[in-house]
């Protein structure tokens, strides 16, 4: 089975790289059915996870327990419970552990997902970053019992997870602040979803090289 | 004595209705406020809520009113970072609107009620007419 180096403080980074650089374009769809700032507390989040979190720890699931926390305490808006929650829990899945199977991988997913629901008491179709993860997440899980590896499995899901995106402007907001907007959410894409994706297209590019 | 928390993005709200409820109880102790980001900023941070919880709490547990959104789930995520830490403090979050809320929560606190009657006091002023 393929396994990934303990190079979390590298994922992380491509992580936040990613989210930074696409700060004003996640602003940019929160503007229209949001608060417009999803872009700003995530990129202000992820700056703090990149400061606070030593490059030489090997413990992967203490680097993300730890990058949650700071997450809870530096993005502001409802992402920050929500993926502060889901990198906890995320961790929680990889205590201890230094390197990465593709069923872990299928485990942190799962896992992330579970604190995401667990904290936002959302369901897929409402219009959240679920709408992404949720079915990235089985088509990881199908494409590994397939007996896929991780990347190309992530590469899959990945796709599953833009097509999410996609359905997401096709529905009405039923959770946070697009539920204000009820019908007149419908043709936006969703910022969560979105910054879920991006999330996974750079762990994927990161296990690609 | 039950501890009270308000929770709002902007620590201005915070801070306001803080004051605005001590009026109501003076030499009330456990009332803090846990508002906006540690620069100032609009947001909610679930480390700073969990620090005014302990601060708050005297033993008797802590009823936490909070404002909208994302006050909720730092909230719950500040009680889940404290059962992590061990601590064993009960913290309720109430449902109620913040002002109101508010002050019903510390005039049932300072006069000696328990966490659940803090709780309901709070939560009945969701009911409420102003007119």
């Amino acid at each position: 089975m393929r396994k990934m180096p303990s190079r979390i403080y590298e994922c992380l980074s491509r992580i936040g790289e990613s989210i930074i650089a696409n700060k004003d374009f996640l602003t940019e769809l929160d503007r229209e059915i949001g608060d417009s700032d999803h872009g700003i507390n995530m990129a202000r989040g992820f700056h703090a996870v990149l400061e606070k979190t030593d490059p030489e720890t090997q413990d992967i699931g203490a680097v993300l327990k730890k990058a949650g926390m700071t997450l809870l305490s530096t993005v502001g808006g409802a992402s920050g419970p929500l993926y502060g929650t889901a990198y906890m829990e995320a961790g929680k899945v990889l205590a201890g552990k230094s390197e990465l199977t593709a069923e872990d991988m299928k485990a942190v997913l799962e896992a992330a997902i579970a604190g995401i629901q667990k904290r936002g008491k959302a369901v897929k179709g409402e219009k959240t970053m679920l709408d992404a993860i949720i079915p990235a997440s089985e088509t990881y899980a199908q494409k590994i019992a397939e007996g896929a590896d991780m990347v190309s499995a992530l590469e899959a899901a990945c796709e599953s997870a833009r097509e999410g995106v996609e359905y997401t402007k096709t529905i009405i907001a039923t959770k946070g602040r697009a539920s204000y907007l009820g019908e007149r959410s419908i043709g936006h894409q969703d910022p969560g979803a979105t910054s879920a994706t991006l999330t996974l297209e750079a762990i994927r590019d990161f296990l690609k090289g | 004595m039950v501890g009270i928390v308000i929770v709002s993005h902007s620590w201005k709200i915070a801070e306001g209705v803080r004051d605005l409820a001590r009026e109501m109880a003076q030499n009330f102790t456990g009332l803090l406020c846990a508002g906006g980001l540690g620069d100032g900023s609009i947001g909610t941070d679930a480390q700073r809520i969990a620090d005014a919880i302990l601060e708050a709490d005297s033993g008797d547990g802590v009823v936490i009113m909070a404002d909208i959104g994302s006050s909720i789930m730092s909230a719950e995520s500040a009680i889940e970072l404290l059962e992590e830490d061990g601590h064993e403090v009960n913290a309720v979050i109430a449902d109620a609107p913040i002002v109101e809320g508010s002050i019903c929560a510390v005039v049932e606190a300072a006069g000696g009620g328990d966490l659940d009657s803090v709780l309901k006091s709070a939560e009945e002023s969701r009911e409420a007419s102003k007119l």
